[in-house]
């Protein structure tokens, strides 16, 4: 009895009021009703498309009603939920569901911002190929605060209209750009992809990658990113506009491409292009690549502040995003085109076989095409990083 | 029992100017607040100058700063010198007709698609250059030519410029009536003076009093715009308001701090920007005297009427050609460079955003209607109250001008915090209020000038013939106001429907707007889903200015006297 109270006083508590995840009708029943606010980057209308596919599909099924509020960035909605703690309000906060991973998760979760354990506790967890990095975000163990739902890889995007071979590695981009100067950018730090290229650069040509794996302060750090410096030194002046100018995000670049400004374009999924040769976006004939030593993967969450009045809600969202009907769906180049974060081979033989039924696209590599998937740094590296190139090439004129 | 009603009515209309203050001045104060409490770094424990030291730390402040002194600089000065260039040279005319039904609607067109037309219009690989190429360039790929986003801040100002001109246009033709121009212009022209040379020395002069805060507004909007600047202005290091909203965006808390101190100078930089300009304009007029007394006429009246002409022309031309741009993306299929028009045409882009974008229309509507109203309510109230007291224009009522002059990424975030505090930041009302803090500036900055310059006389007689002050109001002075009115309830519609960060910070990001999913929608670059959301936007603010303008013609058609200007 006394044991018992004291086991019941020591759990880990859910905030009250909160439904346990681990009953899961509980969970439906509280849900039903709710609103969930999905904070969610809207820069892509394929994207968008889907999201609004998706609260179609849990209204449908759950009676929930989903709302995606675009950011610009998703640093918007981590600045809001610490606003909002600042000031006191840690119920019903305006912010139910984030599209996150990496730093801001890192931020949120060092901060307390997040609710959870759930993410393991989803009925849909037991189709996640938990083989995948969907257990760590940027090497922090992600302990269920946070729910996988696509798998992204960097891959190259290059127009095999004007280039037969493509460069297979950063020294070989370097080449590529002597040779035609003004063709090739990529998108300005701290974007994001453009903090990407700076990590992939930095993995492809450093002497020793795994040490990135370890936070900045705890290695050399001039010692391990001078090859990165020295090559951007040489690259930089070769770039679309000198150097003088960025494109902003990922997109814009990739309007670049289709206005035939520059040959070569970063990408962090590997169906965007044929997903946006589909939209009209780019030429049919672009088609992708991956760098000789691999290329860094990493996957996309959805994480529930802590302070969320629709928990239930957004929980039931995550685990309609793991469904093996809407991870089908993502994968559609048609549709989205990322990757699945599912065992898909263990999946029943009525769902695999959606995904057997698909055509990945012209322009995308098969899963043994992308090649060794490299780990993406400690989150420290990105910051430090995206710092640096600033001060050297971001305000530099 | 007469005495003491009258006495009430004086009571109820104090109120005004108190109700409108603190609409305006309370947000202000507690946003500025807010600013200064992290800027000082006293978030948490006794003030530092460490958030000092780190802004002065970041190596592209001086750049940064020169760039918004320059460009906002270059904007203003260019939209006012085109402005008055057709006022001088074209007022009266069929010209003049043609320029002003094509500039008016630009107006309500929102920065950032206008920012995004010119862009489009304007780069390597847009529609001037895919119209000459590769026939008369020779250009197979687009040049490696750095137009759009130039260090130099040039793209930028342009894409200001286009968008202050039908601002500064419409507010001029607003205070015009009260300028006497055609009995100024025809004693000018009867000493000799060309009409463009006439103009700017006779009635330019007492046209630009009535237009000082307009042009003040320009210059402080132009300084510290964010969405233009992310559109056409550099990025290596971007503008000083471009680079607050990014530290504010980040989810390091403390370059909040460094946002803060970089948000006061920015306030600095933008009065010291009006104080520089204060004293151009006191040169200015110096000088205007000095040729006035050397009693030259001028001989360049005609190259500077037709270049206004020209510059007019171009402004509306660029404008109207990047709408098309975007109307015609909004439908295309493939389309590269150096193809003057997309392979082929399809409705899939209106199908995928048509229904959504309808849907925002009618909050974006609701916002702005009521936003609008209140304002004109507030304005009238204060005007009247001011003209029944007999009142000089107030000092305090120059504090409305306030959130004009202080850079939105000053107070903005403070705001937010005081509402998530006062648990206000669910629905549209904090919406709609935090819109009226910048609406109603507007809204007042178009009327008061027209409204103050109404012949008093008219009143006197009107209470000699035995009407109430009330009546005068409302049988008198608001039908004679009725243009002035229109244009300044269009402005304000147009204001509330292109505002960005206040509905993005108080809406919770709950609230979305035309002018919120479109910039979201840009900052993915999608060319053809920024066409829709641009037209459906520029629809939601041309709607009023179109009856600003039919509205008076109709109602007056057999008032000459009161349709005049």
């Amino acid at each position: 009895m006394r044991a018992a109270f004291l086991a019941a006083l020591l759990a880990p508590l859910p905030a009250l009021a909160d439904t346990d995840p681990t009953d899961w009708d509980a969970v439906l029943a509280a849900a039903e009703g709710q609103t969930v606010y999905w904070n969610a980057w809207g820069g892509s209308t394929t994207t968008n498309d889907f999201i609004a596919w998706i609260g179609e599909r849990v209204a449908e099924e759950h009676g929930v009603t989903l709302e995606h509020v675009k950011l610009t960035d998703t640093a918007d909605a981590v600045t809001r939920v610490l606003a909002e703690r600042e000031a006191g309000q840690d119920a019903d906060g305006a912010i139910d569901l984030i599209w996150i991973n990496g730093a801001n998760f890192a931020a949120m979760k060092d901060a307390d911002l997040l609710f959870g354990p759930f993410a393991e506790q989803l009925p849909n967890w037991r189709y996640v190929d938990t083989a995948k990095s969907v257990t760590t975000d940027f090497t922090v163990p992600t302990q269920g605060y946070e729910s996988p739902w696509a798998m992204a890889q960097v891959v190259f995007m290059y127009d095999s209209a004007d280039l037969a071979e493509p460069p297979a590695s950063m020294a070989a981009i370097l080449d590529f750009a002597r040779a035609n100067p003004g063709r090739f950018t990529y998108p300005q730090p701290p974007d994001f992809l453009g903090t990407t290229f700076l990590k992939q650069a930095l993995i492809d040509l450093a002497d020793d990658p795994s040490l990135l794996a370890r936070p900045v302060e705890e290695v050399d750090y001039e010692a391990v990113t001078a090859p990165l410096w020295a090559w951007l030194e040489e690259l930089t002046p070769l770039l679309w506009r000198e150097g003088r100018a960025y494109p902003q995000t990922g997109p814009r670049q990739l309007q670049l491409m289709n206005d035939d400004e520059i040959d070569l374009a970063i990408s962090f999924s590997p169906g965007e292009a044929s997903t946006a040769i589909a939209n009209f976006q780019l030429p049919e004939s672009v088609r992708t690549f991956v760098l000789d030593k691999g290329t860094i993967g990493n996957a996309s969450f959805v994480a529930i502040p802590y302070n969320s009045g629709s928990k239930e809600g957004a929980m039931v969202v995550a685990n309609a995003l793991l469904s093996p009907e809407a991870q089908a769906r993502a994968q559609d180049p048609e549709v989205l085109g990322y990757g699945t974060v599912l065992d898909v081979a263990a999946l029943p033989e009525a769902a695999r076989a959606a995904f057997d039924a698909l055509d990945l696209g012209v322009a995308t590599l098969s899963p043994e095409e992308l090649g060794q998937v490299q780990d993406e740094p400690h989150p420290s590296w990105a910051t430090r990083l995206a710092e640096d190139w600033e001060a050297r090439y971001g305000v530099a004129r | 029992m007469p005495g003491r009603r009258v006495h009430d009515r004086r009571g109820r209309l104090r109120a005004f100017p108190l109700l409108t203050l603190a609409a305006m001045l309370g947000p202000l104060a507690a946003g500025l607040w807010w600013t200064i409490r992290p800027a000082l770094g006293m978030m948490d424990g006794a003030p530092s100058l460490g958030p000092l030291r780190a802004t002065l730390d970041w190596p592209g402040l001086p750049a940064a700063s020169w760039l918004s002194l320059t460009s906002g600089a270059v904007a203003t000065l260019g939209a006012l010198a085109i402005t008055a260039l057709i006022l001088a040279g074209w007022t009266g005319t069929r010209a003049f007709g043609l320029l002003q039904r094509l500039l008016s609607p630009l107006l309500a067109l929102p920065h950032a698609a206008a920012a995004f037309g010119l862009a489009f219009l304007i780069a390597p690989s847009g529609w001037i250059a895919r119209a000459v190429s590769p026939w008369a360039t020779g250009w197979e790929r687009p040049p490696d030519l750095l137009i759009v986003q130039d260090p130099w801040g040039l793209a930028l100002a342009a894409g200001l410029i286009v968008k202050e001109v039908p601002f500064l246009l419409l507010v001029s033709l607003a205070a015009l009536p009260q300028a006497e121009a055609p009995q100024s212009l025809r004693i000018a022209r009867a000493l000799g003076y060309g009409r463009v040379t006439g103009f700017l020395l006779t009635v330019f002069p007492r046209l630009y009093s009535q237009i000082r805060l307009p042009v003040y507004v320009t210059l402080a909007y132009s300084m510290s715009t964010v969405d233009v600047a992310i559109i056409l202005g550099p990025n290596t290091p971007p503008t000083l308001s471009v680079q607050i909203v990014r530290w504010m965006a980040d989810p390091d808390l403390a370059l909040r701090e460094l946002a803060a101190v970089a948000a006061l100078w920015q306030l600095a930089l933008v009065l010291g920007g009006i104080a520089l300009w204060r004293a151009g304009e006191v040169l200015v007029g110096r000088l205007g005297a000095l040729w006035i007394g050397s009693g030259r006429r001028g001989r360049l009246d005609g190259v500077a009427g037709g270049a206004g002409f020209v510059l007019a022309l171009l402004t509306a031309l660029a404008v109207l050609a990047g709408l098309a741009g975007l109307a015609l993306w909004s439908v295309a299929g493939f389309w590269s460079f150096p193809d003057a028009l997309p392979d082929s045409l399809t409705g899939r882009s209106w199908a995928r955003h048509g229904s959504d974008a309808l849907a925002t229309f009618g909050d974006t509507a609701l916002i702005a209607g009521a936003a609008t109203l209140a304002a004109l309510a507030l304005t009238v109230g204060c005007l009247e109250t001011e003209h029944r007291g007999g009142l000089r224009p107030s000092r305090s009522l120059l504090l409305l001008y306030l959130p004009l002059l202080i850079p939105q990424t000053a107070f903005l975030p403070g705001l937010q915090i005081m509402l998530i505090r006062l648990r206000l930041d669910h629905g549209l009302l904090p919406v709609i209020l935090a819109h009226l803090v910048f609406v109603l500036p507007y809204v007042f900055l178009s009327l008061s000038g027209p409204w103050r310059a109404w012949d008093g006389r008219i009143a006197t007689l009107a209470a000699a013939l035995g009407a109430a002050p009330g009546r005068t109001l409302w049988q008198v002075r608001l039908p004679m106001m009725l243009r002035p009115l229109l244009t300044a309830a269009a402005v304000g519609f147009a204001v509330s429907v292109g505002q960005y960060l206040p509905t993005l910070l108080t809406g919770g990001g709950r609230v979305s707007t035309l002018t919120t999913e479109a910039l979201a929608l840009a900052s993915g670059g999608d060319r053809r889903a920024i066409g829709v959301w641009s037209l459906m936007q520029a629809l939601a603010a041309f709607l009023p200015f179109a009856l600003a303008l039919a509205l008076p013609a109709l109602l007056f058609r057999n008032r000459r006297g009161m349709a005049h200007g």
